[in-house]
């Protein structure tokens, strides 16, 4: 019963992230795009799916996966992250350098390209306080409440970047994957309640 | 029941919005007449090439671009301004040199050229169109469509002489 249950968790990850891809790469708009704007879509998909698996990390959703291993695993999923958001905003700019440089200067006429912006920008920035908070001197309770604060800017940006584009992604793989990011990183914040001051640092 | 207040500030609203209605009453008739121009579009001018060949037709056609040119002020139409046309189509991407043509409008300020079905691109079905033949003022235009299905867009000028 504990296995049928495991397996189906891990499999519902999995689908949640593998059938919007799936669904992508059937879209009849492929036939009309070189290599790397294909590439480049698919980083920014692939970036949607991880940032599911993010808050499930988080909380220890994921059953036989032991917390220490989960933290490893969120820290370099969070650098495939990082590694996405630039071959998804590279590979759209080799495609169209006009239409990536509005965007990163907020001045697109495409009102999906801000909140992509911003959620990139936040993502680097929660990259960086990664790597340098110890070096900064960062407290743990402080590092937390900003990774929290990014992170819901990281994810409500994606979200409208993603719903808001008409794109390889079918509608409503697209929309479900949406929602359980959204569900998932809402959980994961309720349940750790990361603003409450702690006795021990976890 | 309601009662009705009269205080200073609802005499003020009331009194400026009665006179308002009537400057606008006013102001409408002349400005019917005074056509404004075109503003170019936020994006319009990406991934344009100047001086684009004027083509009978871009690539293999099925889709249709319309639209009118017409003089800021009298809204006279313009005969035989240039009008190039570009977009990501099934034919090739907007910065390929293929993707663009221009068309010339005819005695009514009205163009039409056939090209390749656009496709969604960067987001969004949209086409790019420019004005940029020196008489009048240069303006680009970046219209979507409302469907990815459909097989035409128009999209029109009003130009400001310089």
């Amino acid at each position: 019963m504990r296995l049928a249950r495991v397996t189906l968790i891990w499999a519902a990850l999995a689908a949640a992230i593998c059938v919007p891809i799936a669904a992508a790469a059937a879209s009849p708009l492929l036939a009309w795009r070189d290599p790397v704007y294909i590439a480049a879509g698919f980083a920014g998909i692939i970036a949607l799916g991880l940032m599911l698996v993010q808050p499930v990390l988080t909380g220890g959703y994921l059953p036989g996966l032991s917390a220490p291993r989960g933290r490893r695993a969120h820290r370099w999923i969070g650098g495939v992250l990082v590694v996405a958001v630039i071959v998804h905003v590279g590979g759209l700019w080799i495609t169209s350098p006009p239409d990536v440089i509005d965007a990163l200067l907020f001045v697109s006429p495409t009102p999906f390209s801000a909140w992509g912006v911003i959620a990139m920008w936040a993502i680097f920035a929660v990259a960086l306080l990664a790597a340098l908070r110890r070096r900064l001197g960062m407290g743990p309770r402080t590092w937390r409440i900003a990774h929290m604060f990014l992170a819901v800017v990281i994810v409500a940006g994606s979200v409208v970047h993603g719903i808001l584009i008409e794109g390889t992604m079918e509608t409503v793989s697209k929309a479900t994957l949406c929602a359980l990011v959204l569900a998932a990183t809402i959980k994961v914040m309720a349940d750790l309640r990361v603003w409450r001051k702690r006795a021990t640092s976890r | 029941m309601t009662t009705v207040v009269l205080n200073r500030r609802r005499l003020l609203a009331a009194g400026g919005s009665i006179a308002a209605t009537g400057v606008c009453g006013l102001l409408l008739p002349a400005r019917a007449q005074s056509l404004a121009p075109t503003p170019s579009m936020r994006g319009g001018s990406n991934n344009y090439r100047p001086g684009a060949p004027i083509v009978n037709r871009i690539g293999g056609g099925g889709f249709w671009m319309t639209g009118t040119v017409r003089r800021a002020g009298d809204g006279a139409p313009l005969a035989g301004r240039r009008i190039q046309i570009w977009a990501h189509t099934t034919e090739g991407h907007e910065r390929d040199p293929h993707s663009h043509g221009a068309t010339l409008t005819d005695s009514n300020g009205m163009f039409r050229l056939e090209m390749p079905q656009i496709v969604p691109a960067f987001g969004q079905p949209h086409g790019h169109l420019a004005y940029d033949s020196g008489d009048f003022q240069t303006v680009f235009l970046r219209p979507l469509m409302r469907s990815a299905k459909d097989t035409s867009l128009e999209a029109h000028f009003v130009l400001q002489p310089v």
